[in-house]
């Protein structure tokens, strides 16, 4: 329980998809005008995550990595997959997408549409292969660890880019030098947030 | 009554070549057409992953152009996501193990971001917006421009990182040659660490709207 505590944490905080990976950067930058919006971004960011991670985990185990058909039989002992893992992964990301916008339809349709394009557009956000990639490469020991590595991933997305909103959203009274004004300042102020970010460095749990 | 052959436009005429030099500066996929940022950043410690992160991105875009240039009559709107998706991630998987088989260091150090191509907004964005309505060849340079504007961003980042962060380029010891050590210069730790990545992607975006004006965004 405490590795599952500790795993989550260190997500959000020091491994912080934006500020120390800068995965999913592009919806990132796209959507966070106005805090509303990414708001509902982030918890479909969160959600996805949360599915996808625990299923490619298990889509890795049980299927992909070296050794992992051994279920089988043992004459598959030997077969490693793990080339495939790619596509898999991005198959599963596209399916559970278009599964949360159906979902999303049915219930919020007032979020569905202020979400409009970049729904859809989740399933290039680099922060949810990502999660699966780092997920396979960190080798973590169970399904309970990847889950909360997935969700604490989320949560950091969302606290990342409902940040940047509500910064953007003062920032527009402020002279800023024109050449510098919206795409420039943001990454600049995202910068600048990684390194506030990076005082949580330290925190062993 | 004979129809008319069209006269053959010559391979490098000057609107194919527009194809090329535009995203370089006024169309720059990462400054201007904001795609691709999430593995431009986090290859640019050093000079050497960003130039193979680059070299990666180039061939994957220029193939996925061709081929979904190829493809294009062919494919149904509804689906055409999925088809982006498969060709890019086969390509992808090519690259992968290539530089696994070839540069295993280098790969070591990209680490996850190779797999990330996948989902680099410049191939879909690229795919979306050029692809599937252009011909082989114009895509084919479509590709290799943006590719290009998006290695030389990299490549900028990467090369002041490394210079201030290690005191090297591309592994070579600058400035340990030039004696700033001895007059107490010491390495920025700082540039090494993710936000400067960030930071200097900022400056760059200044400076290269300072110099064009109509990059400027309205309040």
């Amino acid at each position: 329980m405490e590795d599952i505590i500790s795993i989550f944490i260190r997500s959000i905080f020091i491994d912080n998809m934006i500020f120390a990976y800068f995965l999913g950067m592009c919806s990132y930058l796209a959507v966070s005008k106005t805090v509303k919006t990414s708001v509902g971004l982030g918890i479909a960011v969160i959600f996805v995550l949360g599915i996808t991670v625990p299923v490619d985990y298990l889509l890795n185990e049980y299927l992909l990595s070296a050794g992992a058909l051994r279920w089988l039989g043992p004459g598959f002992a030997e077969v490693d997959l793990s080339f495939l893992s790619f596509i898999m992964f991005i198959a599963v990301i596209a399916s559970m997408v278009q599964l949360v916008e159906m979902v999303i339809e049915k219930f919020s349709p007032a979020l569905y549409n202020s979400l409009g394009i970049f729904l859809p557009l989740i399933a290039v956000n680099c922060a949810i292969l990502g999660g699966s990639l780092f997920m396979q490469e960190r080798e973590y020991a169970n399904i309970g660890q990847a889950t909360s590595f997935g969700l604490g991933s989320g949560v950091g997305w969302f606290l990342a880019i409902v940040g940047i909103a509500a910064i953007r959203e003062k920032i527009r009274y402020s002279d800023i030098p024109a050449p510098l004004r919206g795409l420039g300042i943001t990454f600049i102020i995202t910068g600048l947030m990684g390194i506030a970010f990076m005082s949580f460095m330290g925190i062993k749990l | 009554m004979s129809v008319e052959k069209q006269p053959k436009e010559a391979l490098f005429a000057p609107k194919n070549m527009k194809l090329i030099f535009n995203p370089l500066n006024k169309e720059n996929p990462i400054t201007v057409q904001v795609l691709g940022i999430c593995s431009a950043l986090a290859v640019t410690v050093k000079l050497e992953p960003a130039v193979v992160m680059s070299i990666s991105v180039l061939a994957v875009l220029a193939f996925a152009n061709v081929i979904i240039s190829l493809l294009r009559n062919t494919i149904a709107p509804r689906i055409r996501i999925i088809v982006q998706l498969v060709v890019i991630a086969s390509l992808v998987i090519l690259v992968d193990q290539i530089l696994k088989a070839f540069a295993y260091e280098v790969s070591k150090q990209l680490s996850v971001f190779v797999g990330l191509i996948i989902t680099n907004c410049i191939l879909m964005g690229r795919l979306e917006a050029f692809a599937m309505g252009n011909k082989p060849w114009p895509s084919l340079l479509d590709g290799i421009g943006n590719a290009l504007g998006y290695a030389w961003i990299l490549i900028v980042v990467a090369f002041f990182r490394e210079l201030f962060g290690s005191g090297t380029i591309w592994g070579f010891p600058v400035l340990e040659y030039t004696g700033l050590y001895h007059i107490g210069y010491k390495n920025n730790g700082l540039m090494i660490l993710p936000p400067m990545a960030l930071i200097i992607v900022g400056i760059i975006i200044w400076i290269q709207r300072y110099r064009n004006r109509e990059l400027i965004e309205n309040k």
